[in-house]
């Protein structure tokens, strides 16, 4: 029973790593799910004197990904109206060229900011408008979700952690006694140890196990998806390949660090 | 005769400098059978730790079975323990395995296929009276069944040598006695090399013996 107390006391606190990561990489990928709207929205606005040839900006700007004409028609349609067709026509002919410019990821605010002077430098653009200050506000907003997510994800690892270590002290208690009586035999260090490598490592396997079952049970629910779907964010909250392989891999690699921690801080009665 | 056990000027101490066993010389020869003595305190047990290489000798020289156990190395130690029994006064026994588990154990340390394993833990067990406890854990066994367990176990890789520490100390008279009749019967059947640290030498001894008494840290042979 006390055997069992301490097992689930293992499990727990490597399922609550694994959850942290979990969770952290979930937001993570929110974040970047909604960086990649804001990008598919953002545009720089060019005001220019003649014509642009996109080819040469994208060869000029690898941030640059589109050029697009803004047609001025749909305005100059609402004037028909108010005005005769010769002052359309010169009004259509006074007019500048406008284009929209969309990037190629998310920009940091210093990017846009490089990009815009490099463009205002330009002979023939007259004006660029780049809703920097908007734009700013948004990205410092993510900058900080993702600091203060980072912060806590860390702050749980490195208690967990200690958590763990205090556990496998008592393990460590709990198998002194055989290890000491199979060194007393003649046991090399890899057999006395086995049995602690043996339940460090089916612990992992369980709190690995336990984490896939429960992000698989919210993968398949509906109130979690529908409440990113909600937010316009497309998140894979559980990638099969790579979380299996990443939760795996840390629950094993923690489980088998600590034990050999024990084994090496572990010393014989004399 | 071969002598498994040689001790020149051999002083023993722990960590505190204070010396248990003072430049002492003695040797036992090869299926002898020796009781060391001494009073409480006067470095009995010490002496057998440092004949199973949980002590180092702080000076002098020590063979036992050939082996240095100055500087020894881990895995020369581990190499001799493999050839050696022990027999603790209060039994060693891993809880959490059943006594034939425990009986194994030597075996499985020195690599004997499971099914020999097996065979010679059965035939130990019921050369120990203790084949109707089978599946049992030791915790449900009384002291001298557990002793019994420990006995089987010390013989199970036929050691060179049995270390014995206060074997029957925490056993009533007829247990103590199932135990030296073991130990009797290691030495004269298997011709092993049987060590004793007690306090008493039983009078019910058949077999002939060397008696060692240690007193203010010298060892010497009582005739």
């Amino acid at each position: 029973m006390k055997s069992l107390k301490n097992h689930f006391s293992l499990i727990a606190a490597l399922f609550t790593i694994l959850f942290t990561v979990q969770v952290y990489q979930i937001l993570e990928r929110s974040i970047n799910s909604y960086e990649e709207s804001l990008r598919a929205n953002y545009s720089i606005v060019l005001i220019a004197n003649s014509i642009l040839d996109e080819a040469s900006i994208k060869s000029r700007f690898s941030l640059v990904r589109s050029l697009e004409e803004i047609s001025p028609e749909k305005v100059i349609k609402r004037l028909e109206k108010e005005m005769d067709k010769t002052s359309l026509g010169l009004l259509r002919a006074s007019l500048p060229k406008f284009y929209k410019i969309s990037l190629e990821h998310y920009p940091q605010p210093e990017e846009v900011d490089i990009l815009s002077s490099q463009l205002e430098n330009m002979k023939q653009i007259k004006r660029v408008e780049n809703y920097a200050q908007t734009h700013d506000q948004i990205y410092k907003l993510l900058l900080l979700y993702k600091g203060i997510t980072q912060v806590f994800a860390i702050a749980i690892f490195v208690v967990t952690l200690l958590l763990i270590a205090k556990e496998m002290r008592i393990w460590q208690f709990q198998h002194a006694e055989r290890m000491n009586i199979m060194a007393l035999f003649g046991a090399p260090i890899m057999l006395r140890s086995a049995v602690l490598f043996r339940l460090a490592i089916l612990d992992a396997i369980i709190a690995a196990t336990l984490l896939l079952s429960t992000f698989t049970f919210l993968k398949n629910g509906e109130w979690l998806q529908g409440y990113f779907s909600d937010l316009n964010i497309h998140v894979n909250i559980f990638n099969y390949s790579h979380d299996t392989f990443l939760h795996f891999g840390i629950a094993l690699t923690l489980s088998i660090i600590l034990s050999v921690m024990l084994v090496i801080n572990h010393k014989e009665e004399v | 005769m071969d002598k498994v056990i040689i001790a020149k000027d051999l002083t023993l101490s722990y960590n505190n400098n204070e010396t248990i066993i003072n430049q002492s010389n003695f040797d036992i020869n090869s299926g002898e059978f020796v009781f060391i003595t001494g009073a409480s305190g006067s470095g009995k047990s010490t002496l057998l730790k440092s004949l199973y290489g949980a002590l180092e000798p702080k000076q002098g020289e020590l063979s036992v079975g050939g082996v240095q156990m100055s500087d020894i190395s881990t895995k020369k130690l581990n190499f001799l323990r493999r050839h050696v029994g022990i027999v603790f006064q209060d039994y060693k026994l891993i809880k959490e395995w059943t006594i034939e588990k425990n009986v194994m154990l030597p075996l499985i340390i020195s690599g004997y296929a499971k099914d020999v394993s097996e065979i010679q833990v059965q035939k130990l067990l019921t050369h120990v009276k203790l084949n109707h406890q089978l599946g049992k854990y030791p915790l449900e066994l009384s002291g001298g069944e557990q002793q019994r367990v420990a006995m089987a176990r010390a013989l199970a890789h036929n050691p060179i040598i049995i270390l014995a520490d206060e074997p029957t100390g925490n056993l009533d008279d007829y247990s103590a006695q199932v135990i030296w009749n073991l130990l009797e019967g290691a030495c004269t059947q298997l011709k092993t090399t049987v060590v004793v640290v007690t306090h008493h030498i039983p009078e019910t001894m058949k077999i002939d013996y060397k008696h060692l008494h240690i007193e203010y840290g010298s060892i010497y042979e009582v005739s």
